[in-house]
């Protein structure tokens, strides 16, 4: 028989620690959707959705059920939208988001990714005409999240695009002015974007993938923080293997409801991805995790180097744990949705600079930042430029999902509700990037060698 | 297909013989049982075999839920896959 206290350990996770699997996503491939009708493509894509996500919902909770463990998110994502609507002759692709929305509420999964184009080098027409209907799609659907593909290292940077999504970025913020700019909290600007990630609301289901696959999230920065807490003022190489171990538990029970899930909805299983998620709950928190390394407050010095010692240990548990693993895996640092930061951010700890500094050695990147609404979309765009560029240089992912909601002003706090939590105004620097951001064309792809 | 069942809470007179007798109705073969009182706080582990269960696993977790609750303690049944997969490589 089991370990009686392995059995306890596990309960206690997943009772007292917030253990969970924070989603389980379902790719679906739009490519055979496309269509030069753009009513028939939409239902094509509505009927597509609804047929192979029938029972992602039930199963979902039926594993939950029978293993105990909690499942929160059954999700979809879906090609990206621009090469499945491009095909159709419209300029206006908000019916497409609309028919995302639909299949998504009629079976139930809580949000879709995938109205997403790749531009990273160039756009296409259909990539502009996605790109343009991005602030109505987000404001008038519920559940659909959106991602535009920037730069990538062996591309390089398409400024032209970063410009453009500084004034989506806006737009989107004041369509959705009545909620404090929420569409935005569901547009991510990617580079290095990957093809498997399952968390939304970046996600999208890449060409290169299947037909149909299962991702799996898994999450757990409480484990982590309650496991740090028995090696108190220990040596780092203690703490990396504390981290390493509790890493490869959780990802195991990924591995096992992705096998399980993917097993009972015969869809082929494709990747675990292995990030620490936070939730605003207390105890969910990975700004926590790097306070309890022996940090103050997060955001103060040492704190890059906690979360590149945090990011690096995950990654090396995690990978033995799961047969497949891909996706974005790594540790979010979400500012409005993890508990201590923004208790950091509020204090004052915690400043853009040096999130962004806090980007290059963690997975994504300035997440759910809430910005003052003055802030022009010249600097949102030098902001996306700066954090492409980090991406770029070290290939890796960065992203952007930042927001501008109208009328707000640093002090003041946004609240999203949900998982997404409420955002402090950060301040960001005075000074115009307007005559960088005009020049557009593309920054070239960087040296892959001569390193330093 | 094996289970985990723990039973946590304040020590008192029948739960054994009440967990063993619910399992018993949905037909649940006890395989192997463990108790102890940790911290003043009863708490029983038992693997069971649940392959012939005469009501859905999910339901059966259901029914041994609402059973804690009436007696104040807390009962999880839990599919032996999840410990296995934590805790052994």
């Amino acid at each position: 028989m089991l370990n009686q206290h392995d059995i306890l350990s596990t309960i206690n996770m997943i009772n007292q620690q917030h253990l969970d699997i924070r989603t389980i996503t379902m790719g679906i491939s739009l490519l055979d959707c496309a269509d030069p009708d753009p009513r028939a493509a939409c239902r094509k894509i509505y009927d597509k959705i609804t047929r192979r996500a029938e029972k992602l919902v039930s199963t979902g909770e039926d594993i939950e059920r029978e293993f105990g463990i909690p499942i929160v998110n059954k999700r979809i994502s879906v090609t990206p939208m621009a090469l499945v609507a491009g095909a159709s002759e419209t300029e206006d692709f908000v019916p497409f988001a609309k028919a995302m929305d639909d299949a998504a509420k009629a079976v139930g999964v809580n949000f879709i990714g995938g109205f997403s184009a790749l531009v990273q080098k160039g756009a296409t027409s259909g990539d502009r005409r996605l790109i343009a209907s991005i602030p109505e799609a987000l404001a008038t659907t519920d559940f659909v999240c959106s991602s535009v593909n920037v730069g990538s290292t062996k591309a390089g940077i398409n400024m032209d695009a970063v410009a453009e999504m500084g004034r989506i970025i806006k737009a989107t913020a004041e369509r959705t002015a009545d909620r404090g700019g929420f569409g935005c909290a569901k547009l991510v600007v990617f580079c290095n974007a990957v093809e498997d990630n399952p968390f939304m609301a970046g996600a999208f289901h890449g060409v290169g993938e299947g037909d149909c696959v299962i991702n799996v999230g898994v999450s757990g920065p409480g484990v982590v923080y309650h496991a740090l807490q028995d090696v108190k003022g220990q040596p780092f190489d203690v703490v990396a293997e504390t981290i390493k171990k509790t890493a490869f538990r959780i990802t195991r029970m990924g591995q096992l409801v992705a096998q399980e899930a993917s097993r009972r909805l015969d869809v082929p299983f494709g990747i675990v991805d292995l990030s620490l998620a936070p939730t605003p709950a207390i105890g969910d928190s990975v700004a926590r995790i790097l306070e309890e390394m022996g940090l103050e407050v997060c955001g103060t010095h040492g704190t890059t180097a906690a979360l590149a010692l945090l990011n690096d240990a995950v990654k090396k548990g995690g990978v033995m744990a799961s047969s497949h693993v891909g996706g974005l895996s790594g540790a979010f640092i979400p500012v409005s949705e993890d508990e201590g930061m923004i208790a950091a951010a509020a204090s004052g700890a915690l400043h853009l600079d040096k999130l962004e500094a806090m980007t290059c050695v963690c997975s994504v990147g300035l997440d759910m930042i809430a910005v003052p609404g003055d802030t022009s979309a010249e600097t949102i765009s030098a902001i996306i430029a700066d954090e492409a560029a980090i991406g770029m240089v070290n290939s890796k992912t960065t992203a952007v999902r930042i927001i501008p909601g109208p009328d707000t002003k640093v002090g003041d706090t946004v609240e999203f509700g949900g998982l997404l939590g409420s955002a402090p105004v950060m301040p960001v620097h005075p000074f115009g990037s307007e005559k960088f951001v005009q020049r557009g064309g593309r920054i070239p792809a960087p040296m892959q060698s001569l390193k330093n | 297909m094996r289970a985990i069942v723990t039973v946590i809470g304040k020590d008192q007179v029948g739960i054994i013989a009440s967990v063993c007798a619910l399992l018993s109705e949905h037909n649940v073969n006890v395989l192997d049982i463990s108790q102890t009182i940790l911290q003043g706080y009863f708490t029983m582990i038992m693997l069971v075999d649940a392959s012939q269960t005469t009501v859905p696993f999910a339901q059966l977790v259901t029914n041994l839920e609402q059973a804690g609750k009436e007696k104040g303690v807390v009962i999880h049944a839990q599919r032996e896959e999840i410990f296995n997969a934590m805790h052994t490589i």
